[in-house]
């Protein structure tokens, strides 16, 4: 696919839960609250389906950036799923640092459906700190460029 | 191999004017295994959905893509088309381009390249989509609800006037909420006690309803159709099947310190009481904090007295276990906290009241038996100022960001009443702005100002001190731009509401949300607004948002009107994207029962054939279907691999994340 920017375009991937992030980035939407365009969600019912295989496999893809989003503890619609997901997340983020994917480059938040404008604010910072980053060259899969 | 239809809307131009909707069908319609691409101005229209049914069978398609609103949007929609059409619902995938694009980007090349990558990365899901089928559970037709103020009396009558049986759960004593402590009411200023008690009455006496007072919800498990629900009923040391109510306890109880709730603390109760006279259940309850029996061991007086031997001093919290098939919150407000607010003085003076205190003080059933008396040294106040918008409107952060949206009524109602009592008192109204928007709302405030000579003075408060006995109200009067100070006999707070704090508790119970202020939040502001995000879980009244009484007992009905809807069903849809376990790689470790948050997974011993005639027999975890929910914990706590969840299996999020990176 052709290039947009002559600049340098950050990819971000977020994945957000269904029933707090992904419906507060709905809001942020339908409030017209923008974000940069290269951040990218993908939806999972719920924070605790984010498997550490998808953020490796983001990174090992060219993300720049990744940043996992959920209810707020205690106001997960499976009741504990973010638990998990906290806890599997402080792990693999340690993990990524150690391999030298810099800890600034992926973060958990918690969103709920009424935060629209925290999920926009969110999604700005990040993707103005990743920008400051530059570009992911750890875990690239030398094997997927051409 | 798939055929795969996508379909591009416009949604008028709330997407095609940021994203070139040519461009997305066309490039998408270039993908492997798409073999048909359209755009179409309102998709979700009649003949939107024509268009994707046609085009399913003139070009047998097997899945299709739908570039359009968000999912929670209109996906159970489209899913719906797909199947008249004859194709399994769940091979259906929606790319989010109006949410995600359009209203928050504004470069039409931008926009329209994301809008492409969204779609790459829902056929790239699409591919891997296999049928799914759900499967079908029972509805308990029973209803709970939580909270007896007027929104859930209303919505337990109406409920069980459709046929249901309906229990209501309230914390407090009685039933009859806040609304029991109101005096008057507006626009017409009947009386609270004479509209809401034979509403009580009607509770108590309808055979579907079951009222569980002073009792708690403890524990909720289920999904919709099929919630159990544990209750606390807290200890009364009454036996409520004994009391009479006859009220010999209140009297001879010699403990009268106990603060009056019902009173707003203006005055004390035994410790032995009945809130009201009116309380629904009328039996009274003894307060532990305060009785000499219980704190001391010596006293007993009440039981000596008590002709039913209705006491009962060993009586321990017990608990209920029901059924239902959906669950109402009604939980209502409180006045906010007004600690952060020391410049009105309400922390120091006994003559500065919030309004709720001063409905008691009007009330002929209140402390002062309806006169209007000043709580410091019981003489009439000659003048009263009230303040507007204590702790709403305010974006300080020391209060509500919210207008409390009654408050401009209610001063506008005790400002008319205290004039038509008390001629001679003079009436202040510090406001920011007047809201005044509902049938006969504006006429009534303008009878407080035309006919009452109420004086309404645009401006904020500085500051409330106490100068010689008297409350220096010190303010700016914004039409006339000069600093005023009225010396007042009473100060009158129209002090911010906030949900009552136990449904902090209570949403976390039913896994529903909630919002930045404590607010339950609705499933859509508005086309569903009486139904919370989490299925078979309803909102009445206050719990959802400031309301009147009018609009709460409006809210209610509908709320009634949607659980009938519900428990009318015989069967509900369950949904099919739950988890499935691969025998083969289970190796019946536990983990994924661990984790699994409703007892989902279970495990069997199950013969395996090894070659050669040989068989073993393993343990291995088996899914419940009706019970997982699909939240997929156990796909990634499973070390082996072997639970994966349908619609979300682990391929097709991988396959997405590969989609969403291709550059
Ligand atoms: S559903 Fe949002 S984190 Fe579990």
């Amino acid at each position: 696919m052709q290039e947009i920017n002559k600049e340098y375009q950050p990819l971000i991937v977020a994945f957000c839960c269904n029933w707090c992030s992904y419906a507060g980035a709905d809001l942020a939407g339908s409030s017209r609250l923008s974000y940069p365009a290269n951040v990218k969600i993908i939806r999972v019912p719920c924070s605790c389906r984010v498997n550490p295989m998808f953020i490796l496999k983001a990174f090992q893809r060219g993300a720049d950036g990744v940043i996992m989003c959920g209810c707020h503890p205690g106001d997960c619609h499976y009741t504990t799923g973010n638990y998990y997901a906290r806890r599997r997340m402080t792990l693999l983020f340690d993990m990524l640092d150690y391999l030298g994917i810099e800890k600034e480059r992926t973060r958990v938040e918690w969103v709920s459906a009424a935060e629209g404008v925290k999920f926009s604010n969110v999604m700005n910072e990040f993707a103005a700190k990743i920008c400051e980053l530059g570009e992911n060259k750890r875990l690239e899969d030398l094997r997927c460029k051409e | 191999m798939q055929r795969i239809g996508v379909f591009v809307c416009w949604c008028g131009s709330n997407i095609a004017a940021t994203v070139d909707v040519k461009r997305v069908a066309e490039t998408l319609g270039q993908e492997p295994g798409v073999v048909y691409s359209a755009d179409y101005q309102y998709m979700c229209s009649e003949n939107g959905q024509q268009l994707i049914k046609t085009a399913i069978k003139e070009h047998g398609l097997t899945g299709i893509v739908v570039c359009s609103c968000s999912p929670r949007m209109h996906e159970a929609t489209f899913r719906k088309t797909a199947e008249s059409a004859g194709l399994n619902p769940y091979m259906v995938e929606i790319a989010n381009i109006r949410e995600q694009v359009s209203w928050i980007h504004k470069d039409i090349e931008e926009a329209t390249v994301k809008a492409i990558i969204l779609g790459r990365t829902a056929i790239a899901k699409l591919l891997l989509n296999t049928p799914l089928t759900a499967g079908e559970t029972g509805v308990t037709k029973r209803a709970l609800v939580i909270g007896g103020g007027i929104a859930g009396i209303q919505t337990a009558l109406d409920i069980a006037e459709a046929g249901y049986e309906v229990d209501i759960v309230e914390q407090r004593p009685t039933i009859g909420g806040r609304m029991a402590q109101l005096d008057k009411t507006f626009p017409t200023l009947d009386c609270a006690a004479c509209i809401l008690t034979p509403k009580m009455v009607d509770c108590a006496q309808n055979e579907k309803i079951d009222i569980l007072s002073y009792s708690e919800v403890e524990e909720v498990k289920g999904f919709v159709g099929n919630f159990t629900v544990k209750i606390r009923k807290k200890a009364r040391y009454i036996d409520e099947k004994k009391c009479t109510g006859c009220g010999i306890c209140m009297s001879v109880c010699p403990s009268k310190k106990g603060l009056n709730e019902f009173n707003m603390n203006l005055n004390n109760r035994p410790a032995a009481y009945i809130p009201f006279a009116q309380a629904i259940p009328n039996v009274a309850v003894i307060d532990p904090e305060q009785c000499i029996k219980l704190k001391t061991g010596k006293c007993g007086l009440c039981s000596m007295k008590c002709e039913a031997k209705a006491i009962d001093y060993t009586q321990q919290d017990s608990f209920v276990e029901r059924n239902y098939g959906a669950i109402v919150v009604a939980t209502g407000f409180k006045i906010a906290d007004l600690k952060y607010f020391n410049e009105y003085g309400y922390a120091d003076n006994k003559d500065v009241i919030t309004s709720l205190e001063l409905e008691r003080l009007m009330n002929a059933a209140g402390p002062t038996k309806g006169t209007l008396l000043r709580p410091s040294d019981n003489t009439h106040p000659h003048v009263i100022t009230f303040i507007q918008c204590v702790g709403s409107r305010d974006i300080s952060g020391c209060g509500k960001p919210y207008c409390s949206k009654i408050c401009c009524m209610y001063t506008a109602k005790h400002a008319m009443l205290i004039r038509e009592k008390y001629p001679d008192t003079e009436v202040h109204v510090f406001y920011i702005d007047v809201r005044t928007p509902g049938k006969n709302y504006d006429e009534f405030y303008r009878r407080a100002v035309e006919q009452y000579d109420v004086d309404y003075i645009k401006g904020m408060v500085g500051k409330v001190y106490n100068e010689n006995g008297k409350l220096m109200v010190q303010g700016s009067d914004l039409l006339s731009n000069e600093q005023i100070t009225i010396a007042s006999d009473l100060v009158v707070l129209a002090a911010a509401i906030e949900p009552e704090p136990s449904v902090r508790k209570i949403a976390t119970l039913l896994t529903t949300s909630i919002d930045t202020n404590n607010f339950l939040t609705e499933a859509h502001a508005k086309l569903r607004p009486v139904e919370s995000p989490t299925a078979g879980i309803f909102l009445s009244g206050m719990c959802q948002g400031p309301k009147d009484i009018p609009e709460t007992v409006s809210q209610a009905s509908a709320c009634a009107a949607k659980v009938i809807g519900l428990l009318a069903k015989d069967k509900l849809k369950c949904n099919p994207c739950v988890s499935i376990s691969d025998d083969s790689m289970c190796i019946g470790c536990g983990t994924c029962a661990n984790v699994c948050p409703y007892g989902a997974i279970t495990y069997v011993d199950k013969e395996f054939r090894l070659g050669g005639g040989k068989t073993e027999v393993r343990r291995v975890a088996s899914v419940n279907e009706a019970v997982c929910q699909g939240c997929g914990a156990c796909t990634v706590a499973c070390p082996s691999g072997a639970i994966d969840l349908k619609g979300f299996t682990t391929k097709q999020i991988m396959a997405e994340v590969e989609a969403v990176c291709k550059r």
